[in-house]
């Protein structure tokens, strides 16, 4: 039985039908611009969250340049280490991942709390190191145990290797990147991975933005639960610049066994072309430990070490030069014609100036002698007589010429300028007037100066070539393969041209050397006095000298004072060597070799040494003597061309 | 007046056949072809398990659209209540025998299926309540005593499945009756009152409300809440949506849900899926598709000159627009998730089935819209 509706019931479903269909049509127009909205309008952000979730990317660092000395020696290089990392999120529980590792690395709670911390602050896709190099009986042990260690991966990488102590000071070492080293360093954008390493000291601090190289990734596609799908793009990132410098590791070797026990520095320079050959600093210290984090004991042992051994004592280890500056007193005032060589002075063993005592170091005196014996008996009275007529301001510029005062190298940022001094210096820093009694200090190399060892080495070396302005380098670069290409030549016509001073200039114009002198003879005097320095009878380090042909050396010898004899320990006598070791005397000599024909000039600093000759020369004779042992084939490989890249 | 309607059809099968809606009929191909890509694509294009089985089913239920369109409308008539009674029956099976997934119970295992009857009650309660409308006078329409059936009619299942629990579908089993009562004719101040009550019961009802759902309420209002948490879904699902631009990633290159970054992506998230696939084009596409289908049941409704056919056409296409609105409205994050499959494109044979069979009835109406019904 039905009751059939009537046309009034379907006239109002329609009606009601209508107020549905408008809302329908409302909705429809919502989801339309919502679609809009997302599709169109903020597509690009969308599509940017979209990659960012198919996306990962792994960072690695490169392995380090390798450093290398004139020959191809690694200095710096790579050896393999064992790592451990953790990969947060592939672990399912971190925290007895790290109970496990604890307890089969024997971790401190030091390093737990660490690790925990790291892993909070970084992305959870993002490897953790746990330890950076583990021994291979620790790499084994967490092999063996892995299946249970989800979230670990044991890595094989390359870190840095030191082979060479001896070097220690001038290749720097490196370490983690601090957060200065960040905000300082811009070239480290973008150069930092998990395990990356910077260069700290030294050249590796110097090379650093090349010798890093290019971080690589590796930029996975991944699903969301962070399994990796597929490798998109490889990036095996670059490895570091390799780089030649122009140090030889045998005479590094050889001046750092010399020097073994000893506080100071030796380095040699090629005198014409600024080589620096040999660049070594005592005591020496392992670079490795800083490599992976030095712990606290190597630290406070380095730290608190007497000789103090971080520091590089050729570039910053500052001396009063002692009587190796009477070469530049000898110079300056030959130049300046406020001394005639031939002049004779009488040393009695000290001198009265102004109601003041000056001594000379022999206390019976010299008795008379002229410049050329002045020097080569290294007379202090003669030097104050020099130094009083010369004065100060005379004496610094000629020093300055000469490089001291200023930085030898601009590769070590540890490297220090020391101090010329001069009446407008004094006024400046210390606030008062010069006295004349300091002018003849100075003259003898005491008082106010500060000269590092390099600053000696370049000092002896442009007297020894004859007067000229090296500049002085340590790494070699690509453009530095020609440029001492016409060096024989430079020194055969040098020879030639040496009495014709017309011809000189000409010919100093060609090689575009600039000449530090008026009158080559002044240079050529003090080149002679030194020789006989060395090699006449009463010469100061006569007994260190070298006889066999093409060997002999001439030199220099200085004693810096660390603190004046008072008049009663002059009276009494007192030796050096009954001194406390912080009292005695720094020793310091001054080389060039072969006489003859010089081609090497060397400076020796032996800190609380005594007597420059005693405990200097002899060492100064037995790296001379190999450096020119090794010259031809240093030499044959200046002339046959050297290359930077396949070291 | 009586008149036994003799079951068989006074039109010959080429009449039938002619009289289609042919508009209706390519609109459910085509949305049934896009489905079969989708799918391919969940499969991760590969020929494999979602794709076989959507297939057949597509085809098995068009099938079932076609008979149900071609057999006499006097039959859907009488034998609604029937139908109403049978899936309600099914529902209180399910509470007694039916199979868990994920903490609720919705299906029955038949062996061959697993039928979630809920999904057939979407249709079964319009369906009764059409014919309920059709038998009463419009007066009685507003009387008290005339309420009470379709409301107990619309609370047994709602509750039955409430209980499943299936938030997503209960509401939409209880929009689809509302319609039904509304478009009959019932006043307004009784749905005012059925708003007083429902918003007092609110708290109390959201104290019962599983924590997981309390949570997709909480982040649908602040999907930052707990990006990797509830409000996972909807990000990821806006990043796949937003991701595919204008033109879409192409047809297998949606990262969004190769690289599973999409949940339920052959079900609930299909849309999504596509949307990244073939961006604004593809999304407006089916939007418009389904906006065809709504206005042909509409339109039908219109032709028909019988309470029972017109309600049921306008009540099913209100219905079916509201499925596709929740859908949409879930994925683009306009409203919380709350688990309801997209007419069609979905996977699923329960939803299929009862889409099918709901627009195979709507077809009959077309067909056989001059017949007397009852």
């Amino acid at each position: 039985m039905i009751r059939s509706g009537g046309e009034s019931k379907l006239i109002l479903f329609g009606r009601r039908m209508f107020i549905l269909s408008a809302a329908k049509a409302v909705v429809t127009l919502g989801i339309f611009v919502r679609l809009i909205s997302l599709q169109i309008n903020e597509s690009k952000k969308y599509k940017t969250l979209s990659d960012k979730n198919r996306f990962r990317e792994w960072k690695f660092s490169p392995p380090r340049g390798l450093i290398n000395d004139y020959f191809g020696k690694e200095i710096a290089s790579n050896k393999q280490v064992y790592q451990l990392h953790i990969i947060p999120e592939n672990s399912e529980n971190l925290e007895f991942l790290i109970f496990r590792l604890k307890s089969i690395l024997h971790l401190s709670e030091k390093n737990i709390s660490k690790i925990k911390k790291r892993i909070k602050s970084q992305k959870p896709w993002d490897p953790v190191i746990v330890s950076d190099n583990l021994t291979w009986s620790e790499f084994s042990r967490i092999n063996l145990f892995l299946h249970d260690l989800q979230g670990a991966e044991p890595v094989v990488s390359v870190a840095r290797l030191y082979t060479e102590p001896s070097s220690a000071h001038v290749i720097g070492y490196v370490s983690k990147a601090s957060k200065k080293d960040l905000k300082t360093k811009d070239y480290l954008q973008n150069k930092i991975a998990a395990g990356t390493r910077v260069g700290k000291t030294g050249l590796e601090n110097r090379l650093d933005s090349e010798v890093i190289g290019d971080v690589g990734y590796k930029r996975y596609e991944v699903n969301a639960y962070g399994k990796r799908i597929k490798e998109i793009s490889v990036n095996p990132g670059r490895p570091g610049a390799n780089f030649r410098t122009t140090l030889d590791l045998d005479v590094q070797k050889l001046a750092a066994k010399l020097m073994e026990n000893k506080s100071g520095s030796v380095c040699v320079m090629d005198i014409y072309t600024g080589d620096i050959i040999t660049m070594v600093s005592s005591p020496i210290f392992d670079s490795n430990k800083f490599v992976h984090g030095i712990n606290q004991k190597d630290w406070n042992g380095l730290i608190k070490h007497r000789d103090k051994p971080l520091i590089n004592k050729a570039v910053a280890g500052l001396y009063p030069p002692g009587s190796t500056i009477k070469t530049l007193s000898a110079i300056s005032a030959l130049e300046n014609d406020t001394s005639n060589p031939k002049t004779i002075i009488h040393c009695k063993g000290y001198i009265d100036f102004y109601g003041e005592k000056y001594h000379c170091w022999k206390k019976k005196g010299h008795g008379y002698l002229d410049m050329r014996e002045g020097i080569k008996q290294s007379c202090d009275i003669y030097f104050y007589e020099v130094a009083r007529k010369l004065g100060i301001d005379r004496l610094s510029e000629t020093a300055k010429q000469f490089g001291l005062g200023k930085p030898v190298l601009k590769d070590f940022i540890e490297e220090r300028s020391g101090v010329v001094p001069n009446t407008e210096w004094k006024k400046k820093y210390i606030g008062k007037n010069w006295y004349l009694g300091e002018t003849l200090h100075a003259g003898i190399g005491q008082g106010y100066w500060q000269t590092s060892p390099l600053q000696l080495c370049l000092m002896t070396a442009q007297i020894a070539n004859g007067g000229y302005k090296i500049k002085p380098r340590i790494i070699l670069n690509e453009e530095d393969k020609q440029s001492f290409k016409d060096l024989d030549i430079f020194i055969a016509d040098k020879k030639l041209f040496s009495d014709d001073t017309a011809s000189l200039y000409e010919f100093i114009e060609k090689f575009k050397y600039k000449s530090l002198f008026k009158n080559p003879e002044n240079i050529k005097f003090v080149q002679d006095a030194l020789f006989a320095a060395t090699n006449e009878p009463m010469g100061t380090s006569y007994r260190s000298r070298l006889t066999k042909e093409g060997f002999t050396f001439a030199g220099k010898t200085g004693t810096s004072q660390v603190r004046r004899f008072t008049e009663r320990q002059r009276e009494l006598e007192v030796k050096n060597e009954d001194l406390p070791y912080e009292q005695r005397d720094h020793a310091l000599f001054v080389a060039f070799a072969p006489y003859k024909e010089p081609r090497y000039s060397i400076s020796v600093v032996v800190e609380h040494g005594g007597s420059g000759s005693k405990s200097a020369a002899p060492i100064a004779k037995q790296v001379i003597k190999k450096v020119i042992e090794k010259h031809q084939l240093r030499e044959s490989i200046r002339t046959s061309g050297f290359t930077t890249d396949n070291v | 007046m009586f008149r036994t309607g003799s079951i068989q059809s006074h039109l010959t099968l080429r009449d039938k056949i002619f009289s289609l809606d042919l508009t209706l009929l390519f609109s459910i191909l085509i949305l049934g072809i896009i489905s079969f890509f989708a799918m391919y694509s969940t499969d991760s294009g590969e020929f494999s398990y979602h794709t076989k089985s959507h297939i057949v089913r597509f085809f098995v239920f068009f099938s079932l659209f076609i008979v149900v369109s071609f057999l006499q409308i006097n039959f859907w008539y009488n034998s609604s209540t029937l139908i109403y009674l049978g899936v309600l029956f099914l529902l209180v099976l399910v509470k007694f025998f039916g199979l868990s997934s994920s903490g609720s119970q919705r299906w029955l295992n038949l062996f061959f299926i697993n039928l979630q009857p809920s999904e057939l009650m979407k249709v079964g309660l319009i369906l009764f309540l059409a014919k309920y409308y059709h038998r009463i006078s419009s007066a009685d329409v507003n009387r008290l005593k005339f309420l009470l059936t379709p409301l107990l009619a619309l609370l047994f299942p709602v509750i039955l499945v409430l209980t499943q629990p299936d938030l997503g579908t209960a509401f939409l089993i209880a929009a689809g009756g509302v319609v039904v009562i509304w478009l009959a004719g019932v006043k307004m101040k009784f749905f005012a009152y059925l708003g007083i009550v429902f918003l007092s019961v609110a708290p109390v009802a959201i104290s019962f409300l599983k924590p997981y759902q309390k949570s997709r309420i909480l982040t649908f209002l602040d999907p930052s809440r707990d990006p990797l948490g509830s409000g996972y879904q909807i990000t990821q699902s806006k990043i796949a949506i937003g991701s595919g631009g204008l033109f879409g990633k192409g047809f297998l290159n949606g990262s969004q849900s190769y690289l599973d970054y999409l949940p339920e992506k052959h079900t609930d998230f299909i849309f999504t899926l596509f949307s990244e696939e073939f961006g604004f084009f593809g999304s407006s596409l089916i939007l418009g598709l389904y906006i065809i289908i709504t206005w042909r049941v509409a339109s039908i409704g219109n032709m028909i000159r019988n309470a029972f056919g017109k309600l049921y056409c306008y009540s099913f296409a209100t219905a079916f627009f509201g499925y596709v609105a929740v859908n949409m409205g879930m994925v683009l994050g306009l409203i919380p998730i709350v688990g309801a499959p997209l007419p069609i494109l979905s996977y699923g044979g329960s939803s299929m089935m009862a889409i099918m069979f709901g627009l195979g009835l709507a077809m009959s109406f077309k067909i056989h819209k001059d017949q007397l019904v009852g």
